[in-house]
């Protein structure tokens, strides 16, 4: 029943197979059964079981309120919850409590969806392995599974993997089987990376589509809530509720978008053109992820897609440049954390200033520390126009290259996610978070600098027995477009669903697997 | 109101008292070095700029003079937030989670701080940007709750326009001198919350109701010379925005906050180095410092010294400025867009708004200049057409809070003309308010009862002599009628023929030589005889009717 997709399981609560707070139930045990992965900083079991309760009485009436009544879900911690702690894996925040809930997680709770929990992050987001966090490391589910553990053979607690970042508990909770879908959010690909290392549907929305109001910003000019979910489905559903104009969030497109899901019949793969960038082929890119990434632009070539080779010059200088405007926009967010309104207060008081300062230096980490500096750096009058405004100028010039490629008659551009599947964390943690960033983010950051749509789909297992991911990015509000192409790629890659070694306590697990919606490779 | 209107009252009509306010001397301590010196007034330096000549320097150091003004935007809500606005509300009451800067909150432009900084715009004949875009400056500071504050520093929403100001000159200040200031620049920016510093617990208070209320920020050139031109010109803004009711304008109250920067120089010469004035609470306080601070810089080049570029605090009790210690050293307020608001969009009609925009949502500037108010200018214009008034009493009329509508009010219930009315307003009014620095909303005379007693001196039943007794009469006991007071104390009218025949007989009588001279041709002396038939009759007699019966009596 775990392993189920939203639709799936909807559909099994409306005919009365599962109750909510069965469901319920089962996600919590299951959330204490996997808790070494550290996927979740706050569980809210109390308030999941009520919520679950209330969810199930509408069932009963006959009166669900959509296809999210009654379906467990998690929230990654920078994302604001009414009364229940919101950390942003901070100790800056470590008992911060927000007065008011996120847009998206109130018109998730507004669907009945059900709260289990706020889901772990690199500290403020800024990371890609969900290492950087003041509640420790989160590790990657597959780390545990069959597979990666048939081909390591090596000890469960030394050998485990990293989940990516910086959303990598939401993606660890879906994986994991803990939650139907969860909230991630999306600045250089922090949605899209952990989603495509644990093998699940991770969607970065266009820029403006879905309200921000309640995210705990990291560069307000790119960040975008994610979805993560189990299929590409699942995930339009999810879309469908959360999209559209918000009063609290002025950057949100003010026209009524269309709704998704009902939209995916008339898909017919030869009407569309796939575009490989070849500035994608990077030094680093793994064996296997190149093999995923011609496999499937094989596929469409064969299904009578046309595939054509295009060129994003400007993609390779995307890094630095994010660099600079993401340092820049954190020094000023990170302004507000002065210990004075709300977070953590230094007890040194001896001046205003001395406790301005000890308080930011024992909230933050160094790398949040770090980035503070460099950005006011960046943004000194002597410093902007040679920062600042270039980085300006090259983002702009790298949408453009996305927009010249899509006026070109591409419809979806078809990259690898990451480099290589997760890796391990020990080999993660030899390099500084700068340039582990700077790594992992090469084929997911360029689109936010564009504000573009993308889905990361999980392909295949590599030998590891780690899943690849790989991305499709399309035109500007054209996410229904993206979207039926990925559920395309779904339903011909057949993705494994996960199977944990020796999980022989989970009597469901083995035998409901095979509910799952699957189509056979091709 | 009431503060600000004594404030400007007391500037412009106590001028030349400023002499007597000003500390006649000033100390000036710097490198160990004391100078004493007389200091001007700005009405003298004002006039006398061009005649002046010193003999140590071939030209007059002048004084150059530009404000930043923060004009509190009368609005029911904040700039980017649904919080309300109020001066007095118990702390912390209007503080919504965007003020409070709370992590995930975002700002939403509110319409209504825009048309007022548009419709400001246009009464000042700025030109109106179609696209404006927000800025975040970021200082830390406690009352500062998100470490940056929203403004508009590269492209703001309204540019290039001119404030026309006059002021009153001439020997006897009755002159209207008109005069323009530049506008440089009208932004929108968030106002900050309030810190209340606890010396002795070593602690600070902080209120953030007014964190996040919206501001004009309205930057004039330096296109002024001293601080009654200053002062000036801050009137004619503050009423201004009062017209348009996009300020409330009291200054007392914080919502017109004026930064001067001042710096000195001979004419020709580039400006010299500026300092910045803040601290300044009222129109009178602005004169004061910016003349003390214009004499400083003067006395520190004539020394030989140098102007430090620097922000100075403006103490009235002393009348001085001071260099403020926390504003030292050079700040790098690290600007960069504010990411959260779209640019702010400004369009000429409706037809020209992008469709599927809610008209709700638009600024349209066809819609905002239909609004616009009649303003200060056009109000005196108007005056001195429709009454026949001196332009400097329309600038009196509509400079002083509430005195066009007393003066009209009057105009209305009287038979008196406009002309003898504005007399009375100029003089016996505005006398008695300035004497007992009242307001005219305070005055004990209503229009009413001010037009009762010029109907009974038009009526004849009382002299103008005793129509201003009854004027001081009413002052003191407000509660009676002018009717009451003539009856009471026997002011009326001597229209007893016989009677007024009986005193002027009297008169001619006992003065023999007076009416030797009148019969010789001296037709001049009958003045004094008529003078001592009105000390007989307390005033009360017709001045023809005992003309004429002089005239008899010594032809």
């Amino acid at each position: 029943m775990l392993s189920l997709s939203i639709r799936e399981v909807s559909l099994a609560l409306r005919e009365g197979r599962i109750s909510p707070t069965e469901l319920c139930r089962k996600c919590l045990n299951r959330i204490k059964k996997t808790h070494y992965l550290n996927a979740y900083i706050t569980v809210t079991e109390e308030l999941a079981l009520k919520q679950a309760q209330e969810a199930e009485s509408r069932l009963l009436k006959g009166a669900p309120k959509g296809p999210l009544d009654g379906i467990p879900f998690a929230v990654k911690d920078n994302f604001c919850t009414e009364n229940i702690k919101t950390t942003c894996a901070s100790k800056m925040l470590k008992d911060y409590t927000p007065p008011y809930s996120a847009t998206v997680v109130q018109k998730l709770l507004d669907q009945g969806a059900v709260l289990m929990g706020k889901t772990n992050l690199d500290e403020f987001a800024m990371g890609a392995g969900s290492t950087d966090s003041a509640f420790g490391p989160v590790r990657n589910p597959w780390s545990y599974a069959t597979p990666y553990r048939e081909q390591t053979g090596t000890e469960m607690d030394s050998d485990w993997v990293i989940t990516g970042g910086s959303s990598g508990g939401s993606a660890a909770a879906v994986a994991s089987l803990t939650s139907y879908l969860s909230l991630g959010s999306d600045t250089g690909g922090s949605t899209r990376n952990p989603g495509a290392l644990c093998g699940v549907v991770a969607l970065k929305p266009t820029y403006g589509l879905v309200s921000r109001h309640g995210l705990i910003p990291l560069v307000n000019s790119m960040d975008v809530p994610g979805i993560i979910t189990r299929s590409v489905h699942d995930a339009a559903t999810v879309l469908d509720i959360l999209q559209g104009h918000d009063v609290k969030d002025s950057t949100t497109i003010t026209h009524n978008p269309s709704t998704l899901t009902n939209l995916f019949d008339d898909f017919d793969v030869r009407n569309i053109c796939v575009g490989i960038p070849k500035e994608y082929h990077a030094p680093g890119l793994s064996q296997e992820t190149l093999a995923q990434w011609s496999r499937v632009a094989d596929m469409f070539e064969r299904a009578g897609a046309r595939v054509e080779q295009v060129s994003l010059p400007h993609t390779q200088h995307s890094i630095v440049c994010y660099h600079v405007l993401c340092h820049t926009e954190v020094a000023s967010n990170m302004a507000r954390f002065d210990g004075l309104e709300y977070g953590h207060r230094s007890g040194v008081d001896s001046s205003t200033e001395t406790m301005y300062s000890t308080t930011r230096h024992e909230g933050f980490n160094d790398v949040v520390r770090g980035r503070i500096l460099s950005g006011n750096y960046f943004l000194l009058r002597q410093n902007y126009e040679h920062y600042f405004v270039k980085a300006q100028q090259v983002r702009r010039l790298i949408a453009e290259d996305f927009k010249r490629v899509f006026n070109s008659g591409v419809d979806v551009l078809l990259t690898p996610t990451t480099m290589s599947d997760a890796m391990r964390y020990t080999d993660f943690m030899q390099e500084d978070n700068r340039t582990r960033s700077a790594q992992e983010d090469i084929f997911t950051q360029p689109v936010n600098m564009a504000g573009l749509p993308a889905v990361s789909v999980p392909t295949a297992l590599s030998n590891r027995g780690l899943p690849i991911g790989l991305q499709l990015i399309g035109p500007t509000l054209q996410d229904r477009k993206v979207l039926m192409v990925a559920q395309w790629i779904e339903q011909k890659v057949g993705f494994p669903p996960i199977r944990y070694h020796g999980d022989t306590g989970e009597g469901e697990m083995g035998e409901e697997v095979h509910e799952r919606e699957q189509t056979s490779v091709v | 109101m009431a503060g600000s209107s004594a404030g400007t009252t007391a500037l412009l009509c106590h001028l030349n008292k400023l002499i007597a306010i000003f500390s006649p001397t000033i100390t000036y301590q710097r490198h160990g070095w004391c100078v004493i010196r007389r200091i001007c007034t700005s009405v003298s330096r004002c006039q006398s700029q061009a005649q002046t000549t010193r003999k140590s320097a071939p030209q007059e150091l002048v004084g150059v003079v530009g404000l930043e003004i923060h004009a509190q935007i009368h609005s029911n809500t904040k700039l980017f937030s649904g919080s309300q606005v109020g001066f007095q509300a118990p702390p912390n009451s209007l503080v919504s989670f965007f003020d409070a800067s709370l992590p995930g909150t975002l700002p939403v432009l509110n319409r209504r701080c825009v048309e007022a900084a548009v419709m400001t715009g246009l009464a000042l004949n700025c030109t109106i940007n179609r696209k404006s875009l927000f800025d975040r400056k970021h200082y830390f500071y406690a009352d500062l709750p998100a470490g940056y504050q929203i403004t508009q520093q590269r492209l703001p929403i309204a540019v290039d326009g001119t404030l026309t100001y006059s002021h009153l000159g001439g020997r006897k200040r009755n002159t209207v001198v008109t005069k323009s200031v530049r506008i440089k620049q009208i932004q929108l920016e968030q106002d900050s919350g309030k810190s209340l510093h606890d010396d002795y617990r070593s602690q600070t208070l902080i209120d953030l109701n007014r964190a996040g209320v919206g501001l004009m920020e309205l930057v004039m050139e330096p296109d002024m010379s001293c601080g009654e031109e200053a002062a000036a010109a801050v009137r004619e803004m503050q009423l201004i925005l009062q017209a348009l009711g996009t300020c409330q304008g009291n200054m007392a109250e914080g919502q017109l906050r004026v930064d001067a920067n001042v710096s000195v120089h001979r004419p020709g010469d580039p400006w010299g180095i500026r300092t910045e004035v803040k601290n300044i609470n009222s129109a009178r306080n602005l004169a004061r410092a910016i003349d003390y601070e214009i004499q400083r810089q003067m006395v520190v080049l004539e020394s030989g010294g140098t102007v430090q570029n620097e922000t100075r605090s403006f103490d009235g009790k002393t009348g001085h400025t001071i260099p403020m210690r926390d504003k030292e050293g050079l700040q790098d307020y690290r600007f960069m867009p504010e990411p959260n608001l779209p640019p702010l969009m400004v369009y000429e009609a409706c037809s020209t708004a992008p469709p599927g925009v809610a008209p709700s949502q638009v600024v349209v500037l066809e819609e905002v200049r239909e609004r616009l108010p009649e303003l200060p200018s056009v109000r005196r214009q108007r005056l001195v057409e429709t009454y026949g008034i001196l332009p400097e009493h329309s600038f009196t009329l509509v400079n002083e809070d509430g005195l066009m509508d007393y003066f009209e009010a009057v105009v209305r219930e009287t038979k008196a003309g406009p002309r003898k009315v504005i007399g009375w307003v100029m003089n016996e009014l505005q006398g008695l308010l300035h004497q007992q620095n009242l307001s005219v909303s305070q005055s004990p005379i209503s229009p009413q009862a001010l037009a009762q007693i010029l109907n009974l001196q038009e009526n004849g039943q009382i002299s103008s002599s005793i129509a201003k007794q009854v004027f001081q009469e009413l002052w003191k006991t407000p509660g009676k009628t002018a009717q009451q007071i003539v009856k009471e104390q026997d002011l009326g009218m001597v229209n007893d023929s016989t009677e007024i025949h009986r005193i002027c007989q009297k008169v001619v009588d006992s003065h023999p030589d007076q009416v030797q001279a009148i019969r010789g041709g001296n037709k001049k002396v009958l003045n004094k005889l008529m003078g001592l038939v009105q000390k007989e009759t307390k005033g009360r007699a017709d001045p023809v009717v005992v003309r004429a019966i002089l005239e008899q009596k010594t032809s």
